[in-house]
């Protein structure tokens, strides 16, 4: 098991939710003090910082527009961080690449942070959730094939090396392809995937990616984990499906004591409860399929919608989306989440959100990373590869 | 009302037909054809009315090369060549209005007469202010209150439509967002071709249409050479549903001027 300290880089001093619209898109953005964002940039990049000392991954991803992650350049932290870190592996969680125009310029990107952290980088794509669609401007419709093609033209742009070469497709066009720096790991970087339904999973267990959901709980990950694995052996990439190919994100908060952990995870589902969105943003035409969208207008909620309206320490603790208590309490409930979804290679971190204070989030990390983590790699230790240039993602197939 | 089904460029098209005489080709508005309304009954009491669903919308096909109102535009002209139609009568409502002004520009001696209702398709103001409303970014009820001039009388709750009625609006919503989303609502290539119609138009709008604005519709005017505007009272961006019987008046006087059917 890998652990990794994920932050949103969230920007919590705003007014009261009832006094606006939306807490993406439309929030204005003089709401935002330049000078409280500059300390919040420096505290959480200390706070990763600890998360390296203490042995961790990092974890960053992207939003746009929004107060709950103000990282919309993901690929320029990473760049900082490449060059503040030695040691920690680097997962950028990923490049929306269903709303990025040139998908040649996020490859060469990505290569530059690989060359500058030499070698650090674990390279996430996403399709992006439903609110970046107005952000970005992209056409929510066909959003999931210009995600593969833009990933397929990436790793070609990485994993070719002697000229250019020219890329005539449905989405993208690029005559001249010959990116500089290639990528410092070979053939490429890990490749990670995120996704929250077993459809798409199905799809990125074919290919041998690492696959990631997000606070899906019990029943959710298990779906998107099963799914992945009978993608992964329907492919013929062999019967064992390594653990270390996924990894499942909750929010986890670790103190000594009780009291002390509950006020922690209490201040952590601020990342749940505070993503006021309305319906035109949070599911715009065509970004779910038109049978999702009937069952919606019968009545169903996405789960998480529906616990937010709820939400409570208890009820994210029994339902799988939050780990939090004293490290044999965060021990405990990681293990039967772990045991009912099949078992999974990297927990994701969600270890700062909103209100959650500097010391707060840094003794969550060392109380984690000290009392939890040895066990869980002791526990849960990586499945042997059973596919050629398994480590690198991206499955070489053995046919 | 007759329906068929005829395959065109890989595009399979729900085709409705009904009445006799001049042939009147009708593109419906952002909501489908509805050949259970008035409005069809109407306007094919003196025309021989053939109304497709456009590719996408409907129960009609969306082949995946299928990315643009320009695409569109040549389907319904090789629709033309098919049903052996040299020349016809065009009616296009919103969206519609703008597949007709595509066409009409591709093969200007096809068309006899043009009507356009509410028709979108062309930027006629400045670039820091959308020319019609985004329906992207707005709940329901507001463009609801946009569309229509008596919201309550025609907005559906979910729970009343049926779950295949309910799947096509979804659907048609969807291909909606993937013709209209950018640029929005226009081709920028349009105004510089409208020019090139040279048959009589008229463009129509509902007084109470949030979307098409008067001003919006009188410049799209002006890039024609030969088009007059009118408005319907009492009605939004659909006066085809909300007065069908003023719309068809207004349909048929104006295509009955020269010909006298």
């Amino acid at each position: 098991m890998k652990a990794w300290h994920f932050s949103e880089n969230a920007y919590h001093y705003l007014p009261p939710a009832d006094s606006y619209e939306s807490i993406r898109v439309t929030l204005p953005n003089r709401l935002y003090d330049p000078e409280k964002g500059a300390a919040l940039y420096d505290r959480f990049i200390d706070e990763w910082l600890v998360a390296e000392e203490e042995g961790l991954g990092i974890m960053l991803n992207e939003h746009h527009q929004t107060a709950t992650c103000v990282d919309p350049a993901a690929p320029l932290m990473l760049a900082a961080l490449a060059r503040l870190t030695t040691k920690a592996r680097l997962l950028i969680l990923g490049n929306p690449i269903s709303n990025r125009r040139q998908p040649v310029r996020v490859a060469e990107e990505m290569a530059m942070v690989d060359v500058l952290s030499r070698g650090r980088l674990e390279c996430g794509f996403v399709r992006g959730v439903p609110y970046e669609i107005a952000a970005g401007n992209s056409n929510p419709v066909r959003s999931n094939e210009r995600q593969w093609e833009a990933l397929d033209l990436i790793i070609k742009a990485w994993t070719t090396h002697d000229g250019p070469f020219s890329h005539e497709g449905r989405f993208f066009h690029h005559r001249m392809i010959n990116i500089w720096p290639r990528p410092y790991q070979q053939p490429h970087p890990p490749v990670w995937i995120s996704t929250t339904s077993p459809g798409g999973a199905a799809r990125v267990g074919a290919r041998g990616y690492v696959q990631a959901t997000f606070l899906t709980g019990f029943d959710g990950t298990r779906a998107v984990f099963d799914a992945y694995r009978h993608g992964w052996q329907k492919a013929g990439l062999g019967a064992h499906v390594p653990v270390h190919r996924l990894a499942y994100a909750a929010l986890v908060y670790t103190a000594d004591n009780e009291q002390a952990a509950r006020a922690g995870a209490e201040k952590l589902l601020w990342y749940v409860t505070s993503n006021k969105v309305p319906r035109h943003f949070a599911n715009p035409p065509g970004y779910v399929p038109i049978s999702a969208n009937v069952a919606m207008l019968r009545g169903a909620e996405h789960p998480l919608s529906a616990f937010a309206r709820g939400a409570s320490v208890e009820a994210a603790i029994e339902r799988g989306i939050m780990f939090a208590g004293t490290p044999d309490q965060v021990l405990r409930q990681i293990r039967k989440l772990y045991g009912h979804v099949g078992g999974f290679g990297h927990l994701l971190i969600m270890g700062q959100a909103g209100f959650l204070e500097h010391d707060e989030t840094v003794a969550g990390i060392r109380h984690f990373a000290r009392h939890v983590y040895p066990a869980l790699k002791e526990e849960f230790p990586d499945t042997a590869p059973t596919v050629r240039g398994d480590q690198h993602g991206g499955a070489v197939r053995e046919r | 009302m007759r329906s068929s089904t005829i395959a065109i460029a890989g595009a399979s098209l729900e085709m409705f037909e009904a009445g006799a005489g001049a042939p009147m080709l009708f593109l419906h508005g952002c909501d489908g054809f509805d050949p259970a309304h008035r409005y069809a009954a109407k306007l094919s009491e003196q025309a021989r009315l053939l109304a497709p669903s456009h590719p996408g919308f409907g129960r009609s096909g969306l082949p995946d090369w299928i990315t643009e109102v320009d695409d569109l535009a040549y389907i319904y002209l090789e629709l033309l060549d098919h049903l052996g139609l040299a020349t016809v009568d065009l009616v296009g409502c919103s969206i519609g209005g703008w597949i007709a002004a595509e066409m009409a520009t591709k093969a200007p001696g096809r068309f006899r007469r043009i009507v356009l209702s509410a028709p979108v398709g062309v930027k006629t103001g400045p670039a820091d202010k959308l020319d019609i409303p985004d329906i992207f970014a707005m709940p329901e009820e507001k463009l609801s209150a946009l569309m229509f001039h008596d919201p309550a009388k025609e907005r559906r709750e979910a729970a009343a439509i049926p779950d295949a009625e309910l799947a096509v609006r979804l659907r048609n919503r969807e291909s909606l967002a993937l013709l209209a989303w950018e640029p929005y609502m226009h081709n920028p290539k349009l105004r510089h071709r409208l020019h090139r119609i040279d048959c009589p138009v008229l463009f129509l709008r509902g007084e109470s249409d949030g979307l098409v604005s008067d001003e919006y519709l009188r410049r799209y005017a002006a890039l024609l050479t030969d088009a007059r505007c009118g408005s319907i009272a009492a009605a939004g961006h659909a006066p085809e549903v909300e007065q069908p019987d003023a719309f068809a008046a207004r349909i048929t006087a104006f295509l009955g001027t020269t010909t006298g059917a």
